[in-house]
């Protein structure tokens, strides 16, 4: 997986807004837990769930085949946690462009080189470090397709 | 005979690639739109072939004493808009162009973008044009205009970081929680909305979609929506006019 993507340390990067908590880069993943934070995965799941904050059922099947009107435009989250470990799923919810920068998933810590963003949520992260790590907590758990 | 078959051909590869938003309701709601006893949107059009006939206060003229026999006079009108107004240079849509005899030559106050009055004499207007196919200028002096508005729909933009493209080309029939994303050609609009249990613009459209990726709702009316629409109803070339649409 590494090294098809092929950052490696070259990528070893610091994160771009002087706001956000900062970050390393290393190869196709961030280690280390934003802000040193523990995240708490049943409040993740309701993140992933809520129709306001995370959303992300818009595009994604979630791990519940219960929940009406799950998207389809992003991978099914069921068995990602056995797919990516926690250090490639922070990466890809903290900015999945750094990955694939044509990607349709959105960059949910950052907060620079966005364009027109709606004044409520100017300067803002989309997630917070501490939501990142909940978010980050339960879909580690989501090891079964 | 050579040309007339390339041109054939042309036009049905345009219109398989681009697909109006009727393709993606469920069956029942493509029956509702299609049945005028079942359909709310000609509840405004009523309203707006009514005041269409309705003298303004004063001695201001209704559209009717400019506009005879609307029925032949105005069908195929909507299939032209956005247009480039001659006398202003302005880049003007159906609405702009009501509210124009309305000041100009009615001498009546306008009506405001998305009032109910506006509203339902534009889905009336449109309406006379159900089935004609979309055909708006988007050379000579429209060309920047469309420019303005294909650079619009490719940028990224909003705090989830999404050009109107990336949905509207790249991830049509997909599914958006309960919604089935189309090619956003818009030539419903005006269109009842199940969401809205009214008929809504275009512009109100488009201010849903913005809002859906966090990014600045612009003014309805406004000079960036009007150019997204210039360049959604030229590649919209060739669809039907299907107003009044019913949408989720
Ligand atoms: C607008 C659509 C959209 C939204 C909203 C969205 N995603 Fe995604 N997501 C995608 C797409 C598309 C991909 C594939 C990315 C790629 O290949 O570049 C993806 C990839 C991912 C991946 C990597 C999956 C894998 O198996 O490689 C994870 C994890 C993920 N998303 C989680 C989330 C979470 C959690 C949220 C909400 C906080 C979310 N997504 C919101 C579209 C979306
Ligand atoms: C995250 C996905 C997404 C983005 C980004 C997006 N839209 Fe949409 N749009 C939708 C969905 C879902 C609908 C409702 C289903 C449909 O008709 O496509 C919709 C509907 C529309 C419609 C009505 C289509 C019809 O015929 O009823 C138009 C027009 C439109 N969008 C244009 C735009 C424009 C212009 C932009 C950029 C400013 C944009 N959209 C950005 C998802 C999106």
């Amino acid at each position: 997986m590494r090294a098809r993507i092929g950052l490696g340390a070259a990528l070893l990067a610091v994160s771009p807004a002087a706001a956000l908590e900062p970050f390393a880069v290393v190869g196709d993943a961030i280690p280390a837990p934003l802000g040193g934070l523990a995240g708490d995965g049943q409040r993740g799941a309701a993140l992933v769930r809520d129709r306001e904050r995370g959303n992300c059922l818009i595009c994604h099947q979630g791990a519940d085949p219960s929940e009406p009107f799950q998207g389809s435009i992003g991978p099914p989250l069921a068995g990602v946690g056995a797919r990516l470990d926690a250090g490639q799923i922070r990466l890809r919810l903290v900015d999945a462009s750094l990955l694939n920068p044509q990607t349709v998933m959105p960059p949910y810590f950052r907060t620079e080189n966005l364009q027109d963003v709606a004044p409520a949520f100017r300067g803002k992260p989309a997630l917070s470090a501490q939501e990142i790590e909940d978010v980050v907590s339960y879909l580690a758990t989501l090891r079964a397709d | 005979m050579v040309a007339v078959i390339c041109l054939i051909l042309q036009t049905s590869a345009a219109l398989a690639e681009i697909r109006s938003g009727t393709d993606f309701l469920s069956p029942e709601l493509r029956r509702q739109q299609a049945d005028e006893t079942r359909n709310p949107g000609f509840f405004w059009v009523e309203q707006g072939r009514e005041l269409f006939t309705r003298k303004p206060a004063g001695d201001g003229q209704a559209c009717i004493a400019c506009h005879v026999e609307p029925q032949q006079s105005l069908r195929g009108a909507a299939t032209r808009y956005p247009q480039v107004d001659a006398a202003t240079g302005r880049l003007m849509n159906l609405e702009g162009r009501i509210e124009q005899c309305r000041v100009e030559r009615q001498s009546q106050p306008a009506f405001g973008y998305e009032t109910p009055d506006l509203l339902s004499l534009t889905a009336y207007l449109a309406s006379l044009s159900r089935g004609l196919p979309m055909q708006v200028t988007t050379d000579g002096p429209a060309q920047p205009y469309y420019e303005a508005g294909r650079a619009f729909f490719a940028r990224r933009q909003g705090q989830l970081n999404l050009s109107c493209q990336q949905c509207h080309d790249g991830l049509v029939g997909q599914k958006l929680r309960g919604d089935t994303i189309s090619h956003g050609a818009g030539t419903g609009y005006p269109a009842y909305r199940l969401e809205w249990n009214e008929v809504g613009s275009l512009h109100r459209r488009l201010r849903a979609c913005s809002l859906g990726v966090r990014a600045t709702q612009f003014e309805a009316g406004g000079p960036e929506y009007l150019a997204l629409e210039l360049y959604l109803a030229g590649r919209a070339r060739g669809l039907p006019v299907e107003t009044p649409a019913m949408r989720r």
